[in-house]
């Protein structure tokens, strides 16, 4: 039994990278299925719309680490043994593409419908519509509450300690197995994540009050 | 007889309330026709039936050969032809004026940056914004930003024009500068069809004035019909100031 190293002290600083890194790769994949669950929840067909909605509810309905469980062990019953970081990476993805979608579902249908109606006058196609007119809009309004959702997200990755990958809550679980300091060591873990989300969630409180403030002025 | 705008018998129902109960009326080329009527009579209703923002219960809509009604019909053909503008105007706020109009001709006629500009530069100068081509929309006062959305339809070169109430969002003293752009553009040949409140501009500029009532064209005739109105209900409608 020694004291606190710096070889711990290293050792969760690799962990937190592999916090990061998880949350880029789960956040990124999820933006990319938010985004195709956004089109469904606002497409025009409905049985699309209502399937998403399905989908939505019962991701949102599910707790998180429900879903990390039926990814890693309940594939791995069926043959399919996924590695711990890649089981974690699918299920966060699956996490956020049902919150991001529903978030920026709100955003576009929160652009005026009106502004969707004079891009067809003018011949647009529904995708162009979408891209050019409707996009831009709903960016500015989305972009603090996602940032806001990032943060959400990378403080769930230390879910993923439980299947076994080592990010910063596991590494700092197999630290105080060892030295059984648990406040210095969970400490230093709470501060590093804190070091990460704290300039986020700035972040997003700055956009807002720019989103709400910055109007540009008539010249 | 080939008119550019044609209507027949057509019906439009919103859930159960019929708000269009068999409106037939025509508009030829280069005709100026204002539609006039209550609030609540179905002319915004029937302008937007005719470029297929709503689609019909029954009876037929046709426009430049073309119909309107038809399952199959080419919906970016159909606005090719057909330009709208509306009451709110609906600029885009997020683009520049020369990005507002030029956004159509490059995504939809894929006309290079450079000659898109001088489309926009070209737009604006028939209505009186050559000065305003780089501003934002929220820069503009309501009438110039109705003027810009005028140009913006016009710089895809519509066959036929589609005004909704453009004055009525606006500022007795601004009116006058969007109504004297839609003047020429009715002395330049432009087919137009216009609803509007401004009776003064129906009874001057217009070819032919359609009153409508409870979802019917009640009277039609020549701008004179305002001055000697047929029936009780247009003469009310008049004599009540709107
Ligand atoms: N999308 C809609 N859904 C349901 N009812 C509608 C819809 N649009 C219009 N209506 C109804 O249809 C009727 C006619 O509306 P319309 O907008 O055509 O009238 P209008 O003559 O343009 O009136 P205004 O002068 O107020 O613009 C109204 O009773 C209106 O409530
Ligand atoms: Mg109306």
């Amino acid at each position: 039994m020694g004291g606190f190293t710096l070889v711990h002290f290293v050792y969760l600083l690799q962990a937190t990278l592999w916090t990061v890194v998880l949350t880029v790769l789960a956040f990124g994949l999820g933006s990319l299925a938010g985004f195709v669950v956004m089109l469904a929840r606002t497409a025009r067909t409905r049985w699309i719309r209502a399937v998403s909605m399905i989908y939505v509810d019962i991701i949102q309905g599910t707790p998180l680490l429900i879903v990390l469980f039926l990814i890693y062990f309940g594939l791995a019953v069926v043959g399919i043994e996924l590695p711990a970081l890649l089981a974690a990476a699918i299920s966060l993805m699956i996490y956020c593409s049902a919150f991001l979608g529903e978030i920026w579902r709100g955003c576009v249908q929160s652009v005026p419908r009106t502004q969707s109606e004079a891009a067809e006058c003018l011949g647009l196609t529904r995708w162009q519509t979408l891209v050019d007119v409707i996009l831009p809009q709903a960016m500015r309004i989305a972009t603090p509450p996602t940032v806001g959702f990032l943060v959400q997200v990378l403080k769930n990755t230390s879910l993923a300690s439980v299947a076994g990958f080592v990010e910063l809550t596991r590494a700092s679980q197999v630290i105080n197995n060892s030295l059984f300091q648990p406040f210095l060591v969970f400490g230093i873990a709470g501060a590093l994540y804190f070091a990460l989300c704290y300039p986020l969630s700035r972040l997003s409180r700055a956009l807002e009050r720019k989103l709400n403030v910055g109007r540009r002025q008539p010249a | 007889m080939s008119a550019a705008v044609s209507l027949r018998d057509v019906h439009k129902r919103f859930g159960e309330v019929e708000v269009l109960k068999g409106v037939s009326f025509d508009v030829a080329p280069g005709e100026v026709v204002a539609v006039i009527g209550r609030s609540g009579s179905g002319k915004s209703t029937a302008l937007r039936c005719v470029n297929r923002l709503e689609t019909i219960q029954s009876g037929e809509i046709e426009v430049h050969g073309r119909r309107v009604d038809d399952p199959q019909l080419d919906l970016r053909a159909l606005r090719r032809d057909v330009g709208m503008v509306f009451q709110s105007y609906n600029l885009f706020p997020h683009l520049t004026v020369a990005e507002n109009i030029t956004l159509a001709p490059r995504r939809v006629r894929k006309t290079p940056q450079a000659e898109a500009r001088h489309i926009a530069v070209e737009a604006l100068a028939r209505v009186g914004l050559s000065d305003k081509i780089d501003a934002y929309p929220e820069q503009l006062s309501g009438g110039q930003q109705q003027r810009v959305a005028i140009a913006r339809s016009l710089a895809m070169e519509p066959k036929v024009m589609l005004f909704d109430e453009v004055t009525s969002a606006l500022d007795p003293h601004l009116t006058g500068e969007v109504l004297k752009v839609m003047e020429a553009l009715a002395k330049g040949g432009m087919t137009m069809l216009v609803v509007t409140h401004e009776m003064a501009f129906a009874r001057r500029v217009a070819d032919r004035v359609i009153f409508m009532h409870t979802g019917k064209v009640w009277e039609t005739g020549a701008g004179e019909m305002l001055a000697n109105p047929q029936t009780p209900e247009l003469r009310e409608f008049l004599a009540n100031g709107l």
